[in-house]
């Protein structure tokens, strides 16, 4: 057989891809050793069992295989000073393509998930408006709807990163707090339309039927432009822990201002100053002032395989796959090393990148068999670039942690072992 | 033929949906029917719980902080403890300096830019286990006692929705507004 030449297009093991794809099966299995299907080099491949005989009956609400394995998100424990408060983290390394399953896309409850019946829920509009309104759930469902495919990332997602200190964690513990869902619903300025916003109307306070009413203040110009009375999530009407029966959805923007459970718009001129726009969800910078407000959330990318607490078997080839997202836009580019950063080479992008939605990148790289730190690097269509952790440290301080969108470092040691590194 | 006809029938109902404009694309004024039910501020009174920084949306009513140390007692110090000092990081709710030489400890008294908030939070959130079971008054009672015991109010002043909003919080002038920039 010929003698593989890689073209190595960056440091420490990074390949084209071009090249990759001519090498075909042949280069990819010169990195498993051992037999295939268990079966010795040379035997008759046979029929297998399931073959043989006729499997289960049509299911009325589908499951994983139980060889898929059991991924789970991962929640909180409960604490009983703040009861229904907490957060579940998407599995993220265990995830392919850009679309989070409902069942996995993650959550963050402020006083618990309400069980909601929809016969009795409302959805108010008042304030500096001409009419003030009411809508029932089965009055919303008649209006026309549209569907966007977007994002949803907590604004203290990888928060952790930037206390520094021990953070080994992996991919769903440390930035486990994104999602991307197809989200199905009635354009806010249809409805706002209806009630008739008053000039003087700058901002539109958006309050959840849960325990702690949770509420946030959302300007008047994107509430006009993109933001969505959601209703289905990927088909499905949205499951509770995002919002049943109807939730706000405002696309690239911080979590936290998707109000769930949504029960009231009502038109201000000025914030309403909710806690949770006050004394949460804000920023205070290394001079002690605090950013209010901070609404989209900075392009950022993630390798989630091979990642944080996952293993390399041995030295060969492995697809090096992660994701990015921007809430300014698309994103345009991302780049991987496999050197901490000294040098990076162009992934490919496994589906056309849309905006404010999930992008999967993948690149194929070589492991050696010594130390080796993974990075990836997103810019977006606005041409904003992730920045490295220690530029978001010296604009940001440790004192916040919300809103930090730095490159994650995955750290691979000479037995293969991933941890997250500060490089 | 009846199928030239059905088809010519057809024709013409999609001219006339087209012409009243039902089939416009999404989003299209025209094309969306209006099912909201229209109802009144006072109807929504019990509903709206927004208490803002220019006092709409704060009921009537007052209190002291000597009043509402009752009501804190009662329902706050299983978790915010006494004289506000918590449990935990997020239940301390008096003391902190935002200019501290370490992390600044972030209180209500340190941070929180807004007096209304309290008053709003409270009643919309607090006690965490029960939410919206205190009164107006009593909400107004303990606004009053956190207020208090960050040395922001005296014991005996009264705090209603006027006195409450005129209070300029130790933070007030701490927060950039990043909202224009998205």
């Amino acid at each position: 057989m010929k003698e593989l030449q890689w073209e190595k297009v960056a440091g420490n093991g990074l390949l084209n891809r071009r090249h990759l794809l001519q090498l075909g099966l042949t280069g990819l299995g010169a990195a498993g050793a051992g037999a295939v299907f268990g079966q010795d080099a040379g035997s008759v491949l046979q029929v297998p069992e399931w073959s043989r005989m006729p499997g289960a009956s049509a299911s009325a609400y589908g499951e994983p295989s139980r060889f898929a394995g059991n991924f789970q998100r991962m929640a909180g424990t409960p604490d009983p000073i703040y009861p229904g408060g907490g957060s579940s983290r998407s599995p993220l390394q265990f995830l392919q393509g850009t679309i989070t399953p409902n069942a996995l896309h993650f959550e963050r409850h402020h006083a618990g998930i309400p069980d909601i019946d929809p016969a009795e829920h409302m959805l108010v509009i008042n304030g500096l408006v001409r009419q003030p309104l009411v809508f029932s759930y089965e009055n919303l469902l008649k209006y026309q709807m549209v569907s966007r495919i977007n994002f949803l990332e907590c604004s203290g997602n990888s928060g952790a990163l930037l206390r520094g200190g021990n953070a080994d964690g992996t991919a769903q513990s440390l930035h486990g707090l994104l999602s991307c869902a197809e989200w199905t619903g009635i354009p806010l300025s249809v409805l706002l339309d209806e009630a008739g916003v008053l000039p003087e109307a700058r901002w539109v306070a958006a309050v959840g039927a849960d325990a702690a009413s949770m509420g946030r203040s959302v300007p008047i110009d994107k509430a006009l432009d993109d933001i969505l009375v959601a209703l289905y999530q990927n088909g499905e009407p949205i499951q509770p822990g995002q919002g049943y029966p109807v939730r706000l959805f405002c696309p690239g923007w911080e979590g936290n201002i998707s109000v769930k459970w949504l029960t009231q718009l009502k038109l201000m001129r000025e914030p309403a100053q909710f806690r949770d726009e006050t004394s949460k969800y804000t920023d205070t910078m290394p001079d002690r002032s605090s950013l209010q407000f901070t609404f989209p959330m900075g392009v950022k990318s993630l390798i989630t395989s091979p990642s944080g607490q996952m293993s390399l078997p041995r030295p060969g080839i492995y697809q090096v796959t992660g994701v990015a997202w921007s809430g300014r836009g698309a994103i345009r580019r991302v780049e991987v090393s496999a050197d901490g950063g000294a040098t990076w080479a162009d992934a490919m992008m496994q589906s056309e990148p849309m905006d404010k939605a999930l992008a999967r990148f993948t690149i194929p790289w070589e492991w050696s068999g010594g130390p080796a730190v993974l990075q990836s690097r997103a810019t977006d269509s606005a041409g904003n670039v992730q920045p490295i952790r220690d530029e978001v440290l010296a604009a940001r301080g440790t004192i916040s942690f919300y809103h930090n969108n730095c490159i994650q470092s995955w750290g691979v040691d000479d037995a293969g072992a991933i941890s997250n590194v500060y490089v | 033929m009846s199928t030239y006809r059905t088809a010519t029938a057809t024709g013409r109902i999609l001219a006339l949906l087209l012409l009243m404009g039902w089939m416009a694309p999404a989003g299209s004024q025209e094309a969306q029917i209006r099912l909201g039910t229209p109802i009144s501020e006072e109807q929504l009174s019990a509903l709206d719980l927004i208490a803002a920084p220019d006092g709409s949306g704060m009921p009537p009513g007052a209190g002291t902080a000597r009043q509402g140390r009752e009501v804190y007692e009662l329902n706050c110090l299983r978790c915010h403890n006494v004289n506000g000092e918590g449990v935990s990081g997020n239940t301390v709710i008096a003391g902190g300096d935002m200019q501290s030489e370490e992390s600044p400890l972030r209180t209500v008294g340190s941070y929180w830019p807004h007096a209304s908030t309290l008053f709003d939070f409270i009643r919309r959130a607090m006690p965490a286990d029960i939410p919206k079971s205190l009164t107006d008054e009593e909400v107004y009672q303990v606004t009053a006692y956190v207020l208090f015991l960050n040395g922001i109010v005296g014991e005996d002043q009264s705090i209603n929705s006027e006195t409450l909003t005129a209070i300029v919080m130790p933070n007030g002038n701490g927060f950039v507004d990043q909202s224009h920039l998205h």
